[in-house]
């Protein structure tokens, strides 16, 4: 097979880092090649010095066998090459078309509308990216507005077509679907570049991936054959353990109770149906779900700030459920929210005030109305210490941290409380395989240490590896808590998409609430 | 309720409406592509002044009114200048020049025509009437004894409307204003596309600031502009930075002060209606009509790093 593109020793250094160093790929002709690497490994410097965003300080790149050189993304965009960044480059206040058109309208001082709708049109059958041109970016889910990108780089005629971290923002039926696309393109000979720090998704389209760690390339591999062990191990540099081996439980009396609970979402649906559990010192409970069922409503619920509209919550035997948020936390509960960035932490805050974002009002952090600086940077200082937060800097504002990292402070700030409950939703999210460990280790050290644990993700994965037991929710409904260590995938799978394997009969809606359902509708599994 | 129906009235509002609606369409030029622009004010005093000054000197009002147009598009040169290239404050920006424009205006005026002001011989830009017009019923109120500029101001409207919604450049001026990056990664100039509307903005509003000067009077006073560019200011928010929108509430305002000059001497204090229009300027913005939403890149500086 021919290369289409290649790179040759690129190199790129930033002031205190060399971001590329003598990175090496080949792109072959019609095939889906995945870069592989952690957060910070170069993936994204070495996308941009493809797209001429950056120039590169030594090193060379050939298309198709020809040397080229981008002095921007325009020279970049003419040679053929298409890009859809990870975070979108579109104008929500603009409709689709518009977008897809910018800076290349069809028209000659007047911009033609109906010809831009129709060429958009064109366009999107052609590639079966549907998508009403006419729509409003800014209406869109993130999934279309990601076709909407992946058109502007056709519409540009791209020959290659680079995806920068395409599933960090997608459910899974969006990254579904968007793998349909990726796959009709490679049907069609049109050569696809994935970064992406995920093994799994790698796994599952790509047919070469390059490995990169520390701005270098560590080498390139067919993916059939490979393991995912394998994989994980070129990427970090060395033996990483994807399911961690956990103490034998031991768990305490009952911490949480949930009994009978409705929650409100924001829009005054009802998200949350009539659901019951309770949650064990000592024990890790996960809630796993397809995204949008209700999982986070019912947490934000537990930790006051989504609205209970039936059923108790009773936290140490006291019923909390009308109790504001500050007095959940002050009696003992710790909540470590899902958007991190947006609710977990300020990020223009430096780390001693977002480690006592919680207590500030309290002594040792102030007093008569004034903040004790000195004692909150003690306190902070010990928290960066114990939960290794890099840099170790308490002056750092939280914003130039690394996700990972920043995940770390939330975690110190709440775990540094010493809850009895402590709540974590999607506390993996957007990091790295080195940095999802970390996280991991920590989780079962507070659960070894006897802490009840609420842990809300996304990844099946990442339930199945920590949980202790496993609740189920689909449509705002607890379907089933099964036994983690015994539960399959395939189990679960089928439950998150509200179907319970033992009839295998889809669930109608508003029928099991109960925890354990030892099944009494056996017989409608027969023949009518 | 027989002032409604007195010509007077609604001359007076449309004639009002353009010192409103000329800079207000200014600023949203100035905004759609992403710079804030609160100098309307300043850059009306100084196209007025030297609408004035060279409609005195070369005897020709025409000629003043494209001295205002330059001095308009200079001034908001360097305005753009400081904002783009040098990514400095915009509101800052914007009251420097406000302020420069009213300091500078009556210095020029007392050290070049001393303390009489602008000779009483300056010539001033024609009235016209277009009989066509001028017979329909009720229409023809509107167009009693206006300035030429009345015509000009309603042509820019459309204008304005056709040039930002219907063409290309309109199209990628809008796209700068939004998002900057994303427009640069397409291959459009993103500061020159800013420079383009800031200078269009300030055109306009130096033409809004003629029309005082040699539109309806033929002189040039000191601070003559009075805060219209600041109630311009509301205008292109009330008109959800839309030319169509910013004339609407332009003529709004101007109703509501023409009403005050009309119902004068009547039951009503004066000073209480003359408070009309800034009443409604505040009722306007308090979200009255529905959120208006700016250019979601308004005021941010485009900087690149390479």
């Amino acid at each position: 097979m021919d290369a289409f593109l290649e790179v040759a020793g690129l190199t790129k250094a930033f002031p205190g880092v060399i971001a590329n160093d003598h990175v090496d790929l080949t792109l072959r002709q019609g095939e889906v090649h995945a870069i592989l690497g952690e957060n910070g490994a170069g993936k994204s410097t070495l996308m941009k010095l493809i797209y001429g965003l950056y120039q590169p300080d030594s090193g060379e790149i050939r298309l198709e066998g020809k040397p080229v050189h981008f002095n921007s993304p325009r020279d970049a965009i003419r040679a053929g090459i298409g890009m859809v960044h990870q975070h979108f480059m579109l104008i929500p206040a603009l409709t689709v078309a518009d977008n897809v058109v910018l800076g290349d309208e069809p028209g000659g001082f007047r911009y033609d509308r109906k010809e831009a709708i129709r060429r958009v049109r064109a366009l999107s059958e052609q590639y079966r990216l549907t998508v009403d041109p006419t729509v409003k970016i800014g209406s869109l889910t993130v999934g279309l507005q990601q076709r909407v990108e992946i058109l502007k780089a056709f519409y540009r005629e791209a020959k290659l077509l680079i995806l920068d971290e395409p599933t960090a923002l997608l459910t899974p039926q969006e990254t579904e679907e968007l793998f349909v696309v990726v796959r009709h393109l490679k049907d069609q000979g049109i050569p696809v570049l994935f970064i992406s720090h995920k093994l799994d998704e790698v796994r599952d389209i790509a047919d070469r991936v390059t490995v990169m760690r520390a701005g270098k390339t560590v080498g390139s591999v067919q993916v059939k054959g490979t393991t995912s062990q394998e994989l994980a191990n070129l990427m970090v540099g060395r033996d990483v353990v994807l399911r961690i081996d956990k103490q034998p439980l031991n768990a305490g009396a009952s911490v949480l109770d949930v009994e009978n609970v409705s929650v409100q979402g924001h829009d005054k649906h009802e998200r949350v149906k009539g659901v019951s559990f309770s949650v064990r010192a000592g024990e890790i409970f996960g809630i796993a779900g397809i995204d949008g069922n209700g999982q986070f409503e019912l947490v934000d619920a537990i930790a006051g700030l989504a609205k209970v509209v039936g059923g108790t919550v009773r936290f140490n035997g006291q019923d909390i459920t009308r109790l504001s948020p500050a007095k959940r936390t002050q009696s003992g509960i710790a909540y470590v929210p899902q958007d991190r960035q947006a609710d977990g932490l300020v990020l223009d805050f430096d780390l001693v005030e977002n480690t006592i974002l919680r207590d500030f009002r309290r002594k040792p952090f102030s007093s008569g109305g004034w903040l004790r600086a000195s004692a909150a940077r003690v306190y902070a200082e010990s928290l960066i210490k114990r939960f290794d937060v890099r840099p170790p800097n308490a002056s750092r504002k939280a914003g130039e941290l690394s996700g990972g990292n920043q995940q770390k402070v939330i975690l110190a700030r709440e775990v540094g409380r010493n809850p009895s409950l402590l709540i974590v939703a999607q506390p993996t999210r957007g990091l790295d395989v080195g940095a999802i460990e970390g996280i991991h280790r920590e989780l079962l050290k507070l659960r070894d240490s006897g802490k009840a644990i609420i842990l809300v993700s996304l990844e099946l994965d990442e339930i199945m590896s920590l949980s202790d037991r496993i609740g189920v929710i689909h449509d705002g409904q607890l379907l089933e808590i099964v036994d983690g260590p015994s539960a399959t995938r395939e189990q679960l799978g089928l439950l998150m998409t509200g179907i319970h394997p033992e009839d295998g009969m889809p669930l109608a809606v508003g029928t099991e609430t109960s925890s354990s359902a030892p099944s009494s509708p056996k017989e409608t599994g027969g023949q009518s | 309720m027989s002032f409604l129906a007195s010509p007077q009235l609604w001359a007076g509002t449309l004639s009002l409406a353009v010192p409103l609606a000329l800079p207000a369409l200014g600023g949203t030029f100035s905004e759609r592509t992403g710079v804030v622009n609160i100098a309307m004010e300043g850059i009306m005093l100084i196209g007025a002044f030297f609408a004035a000054a060279c409609s005195h000197w070369t005897g020709s009002a025409w000629l003043g009114l494209l001295a205002a147009m330059v001095a308009g598009a200079l001034i908001a040169w360097v305005f753009a200048w400081a904002a783009i290239r040098l990514a400095a404050d915009q509101v800052v920006l914007g009251m420097a020049i406000n302020i420069f424009g009213a300091g500078i205006t009556a210095f020029l005026l007392n050290t070049i025509f001393g303390y009489n002001g602008t000779p009483t011989s300056t010539p001033s830009l024609p009235n016209i009437t277009i009989p066509a017009i001028a017979n329909v019923p009720v229409l023809g109120w509107f167009f009693h004894q206006q300035s030429v500029l009345v015509y000009v101001m309603l042509a820019l409207v459309i204008a304005a409307h056709y040039f930002l919604f219907h063409t290309r450049l309109g199209l990628r001026m809008r796209a700068v204003g939004e998002n900057p990056l994303a427009a640069d990664t397409l291959g459009l100039n993103v500061w020159r596309l800013r420079y383009t509307g800031v200078i269009i903005g300030g055109v306009l509003s130096a033409i809004g600031g003629a029309y005082l000067s040699i539109g309806i009077l033929n002189s040039f006073d000191v601070n003559m502009t009075n805060g219209r560019g600041y109630i311009a200011l509301a205008a292109m928010i009330f008109g959800k930075w839309t030319p169509y929108g910013a004339f609407g509430a332009a003529m709004l305002f101007a109703f509501a002060t023409s009403l005050a000059d009309v119902l004068q001497g009547n039951v009503i204090p004066t000073d209480l209606l003359s408070m009309l229009p800034y009443a409604l300027t505040v009722l306007a913005l308090a979200g009255l009509v529905g959120r208006s939403t700016a250019p979601a890149a308004d005021g941010i500086p485009y900087t690149l790093e390479r």
